[in-house]
């Protein structure tokens, strides 16, 4: 009877501070260096979700510890990750816009069994870092190989020459636009890889123009530079009705184009979210990001964030507050939402983002230049993650 | 092959151009005053940033943001120079970097909190913008500017320290402090100039490089730095000459590059750089 009486005095007492205790989510960005911008939107994003949807779920308040990496780092992001679960005593892992910092952590959060969030970092190949992992963000050939075919069948263009920085990502865009293009039956004229910090882009421009293709592909980082590469492209001369620019979502991000100006018009993109969508979800979203963010508007680091938070919020949800990694992926797995980019999925398979890619041009709508999305390419696996599972 | 080699030669001189705008204020405090100033690049990021408040806030044009670019970079630098810079004159080399480095890490945070970490930029003048056609080929007329800018900078500097009173008191300072303040010479108020014309340089640079190269909160440790470094290690130290065509070679050294053998990237700078130290070890026109 005793024993029976301390075993429930115990488990209610556990069952009480379980209550109390605030969740931890541990997120692992970048706040200085390079890429400080993306880690502050996607920042900016988790918190929106938590102003828009309160930071209690299922009963348990929701507390974000916040983690600078300074930049690529994977050691760092590996040591911060392991320190947040045994130090911090975190739940979760969320964050990582970088691919080596989600691909270090990633071994943490395997090992440690948490459940991890990926909030940008693209490569395809993060995803099997850790059965516990969900990507919210979107992958490299899921918007790469399905503009690739794009343009070589809806698009009509037949050659085209490739333009990417020399890094992981970009490496990762020419191969699978490359593939796709060729796949499709389109040829390619010329590539060429630019440094990662490279400052003046006019000779790889010029260079680019003398060759005469019909159609440039560009993959560059966010930041300075696509404003930098644009600029190059105007003054140049390129014109845009004889030789077709194709970009990622960053080519013709908001700083990007006001940098530019007139002579982004006609740029075509392929990407996953813009702020301008006049989708009333995004229009809710973005005023609630200004209040968060002191005015600026979201970016797609900032809707990785937002939908990361919904993911978590609704796993939480389903498992009624219990971190356990292996109940929070099952509930993740499957899970089908509206988000302010439109419809989402995580894959119950890959544990993936499935989602709309669209084709955008910029134009100006009402004195403003804007990415105008013009055609729809519904819920798109990624296509890498498919191909590994055939290959199983 | 001809047209593309003189499209080669115009792009490379305009990028020398801008790397030595951004430079020759570091020549003149590192070479002239013994100052090694890591943070040089904050004063080129001051520039940036005020212009583009200037440009998009107050709505004036760009080429008015300039001149104000100048006076609030040589301000800040009279500040700095003042209050912290002036105690570490003495001290050893590895001292003044890790002061001056830790004072740009300060200024990227500074940027980033009043600018917030969002890539800025200033509207040029339409005048400015595009290109002309010559011999079949697009020239692009910022980048004329940019070499009309660096000239005339270039004979203005070189008439004020060569040919003026203020110059040679400036020389003689630096040559020999004791003999010049046995002369008379007010040596605290010749440094504290030319830091100010170094600042205010470094800050005009940072404004004209906006359009080529845009602008970050971490312009202060980027590779623009370590450009500006090469600039003044090659030129040798204290010659304006030498900068000028330091960064005249690397600029061309650079797009030519690019544009010929891509696939060499950004190494050729650096080749170029190890050749030209091994051949003259103090920099082109380095005398000491």
């Amino acid at each position: 009877m005793l024993r029976t009486c301390l075993a429930l005095a115990v488990a209610l007492a556990s069952f009480t501070a379980h209550a109390q205790q605030p969740l931890k989510i541990g997120m692992v960005l970048t706040l200085s260096g390079q890429f400080a911008d993306a880690g502050n939107q996607m920042l900016n994003g988790a918190k929106t979700y938590m102003k828009m949807h309160g930071d209690t779920v299922a009963g348990r308040k929701i507390e974000i510890l916040t983690r600078d990496t300074g930049g690529v780092a994977p050691d760092v992001a590996k040591r911060l990750s392991q320190e947040l679960i045994v130090r911090d005593g975190v739940d979760i892992l969320a964050g990582y816009v970088l691919t080596p910092n989600a691909m270090a952590a990633g071994d943490v959060s395997a090992e440690a069994k948490k459940f991890m969030v990926v909030m940008n970092a693209a490569t395809s190949v993060v995803i099997t870092k850790s059965p516990y992992m969900i990507r919210t963000s979107v992958t490299l050939p899921q918007v790469m190989e399905t503009f690739a075919h794009w343009a070589a069948t809806k698009g009509g263009i037949k050659q085209v020459y490739t333009m990417v920085t020399d890094y992981g990502p970009g490496i990762d865009s020419e191969q699978a636009f490359q593939g796709a293009f060729k796949a499709a039956g389109g040829t390619v004229v010329g590539s060429v890889r630019f440094p990662v910090a490279n400052p003046d882009f006019s000779a790889f421009v010029q260079r680019a123009k003398d060759v005469g293709p019909q159609a440039i592909f560009i993959f560059i980082p966010g930041g300075a530079q696509p404003a930098a590469l644009g600029k190059a492209f105007a003054e140049r001369g390129i014109d845009l009705h004889k030789t077709k620019v194709l970009g990622s979502g960053e080519t013709t991000a908001e700083a990007a184009l006001k940098s530019m100006g007139d002579n982004a018009l006609g740029i075509i993109t392929a990407w996953h979210y813009d702020y301008t969508s006049k989708n009333p979800l995004n229009v809710k979203f973005v005023k609630a990001y200004q209040g968060v963010a002191n005015g600026r508007n979201p970016d797609f680091f900032s809707i990785g964030g937002y939908d990361g938070m919904h993911a978590i919020y609704e796993a939480l949800k389903k498992t009624k507050g219990n971190t356990d990694a292996q109940a929070l992926v099952n509930a993740a797995k499957g899970m089908k939402w509206e988000s302010p980019r439109g419809p989402m999925m995580i894959d119950p398979e890959t544990r993936d983002v499935v989602q709309n890619v669209y084709i955008r041009k910029v134009e100006k709508v009402n004195g403003e230049l804007m990415n105008v999305p013009f055609d729809t390419i519904p819920m798109v696996k990624d296509p890498a993650g498919e191909r590994r599972k055939q290959q199983k | 092959m001809l047209s593309s080699l003189a499209g080669v030669l115009f792009d490379g001189f305009a990028y020398g151009m801008l790397l030595f705008l951004l430079s020759v204020g570091l020549t003149v405090t590192l070479g002239m005053m013994n100052f090694v100033n890591l943070a040089h690049c904050s004063f080129a990021a001051v520039g940036g940033y005020c212009t583009v408040s200037v440009v998009n806030r107050l709505g004036w044009n760009f080429l008015a943001a300039l001149p104000i670019a100048f006076a609030v970079g040589a301000l800040v630098a009279v500040l700095l120079e003042r209050t912290l810079f002036r105690r570490l004159y003495r001290r050893s080399d590895l001292d003044q970097c890790l002061f001056t480095i830790g004072i740009a890490f300060m200024s990227i945070a500074a940027f980033a909190w009043f600018y917030s970490t969002e890539p800025q930029s200033a509207r040029v003048p339409s005048y400015l913008v595009g290109s002309f056609q010559l011999m079949g080929r697009n020239f692009v007329v910022y980048r004329l500017f940019l070499m009309l800018m660096g000239l005339a900078i270039t004979a203005a500097l070189v008439l004020a320290l060569e040919r003026t009173r203020f110059g040679a008191q400036v020389r003689a300072a630096v040559d020999n402090q004791r003999m010049a303040r046995g002369l008379g010479i007010d040596v605290d108020r010749a440094f504290m100039i030319t830091f100010a014309l170094g600042g205010g340089l470094a800050a005009l640079g940072g404004a004209l490089a906006i359009e080529v190269i845009g602008l970050e909160s971490t312009l202060p440790l980027s590779v623009i730095l370590v450009y500006v470094l090469i600039v003044v290690a090659v030129g040798g130290l204290g010659s304006i000459r030498g900068s000028l065509v330091a960064a005249i070679v690397l600029g061309i050294t650079d797009t030519a590059g690019k544009y010929y053998f891509p696939w060499l990237g950004a190494f050729l700078i650096y080749l170029v750089m190890v050749a030209l130290l091994m051949w003259r070890p103090l920099g082109l026109f380095g005398k000491r």
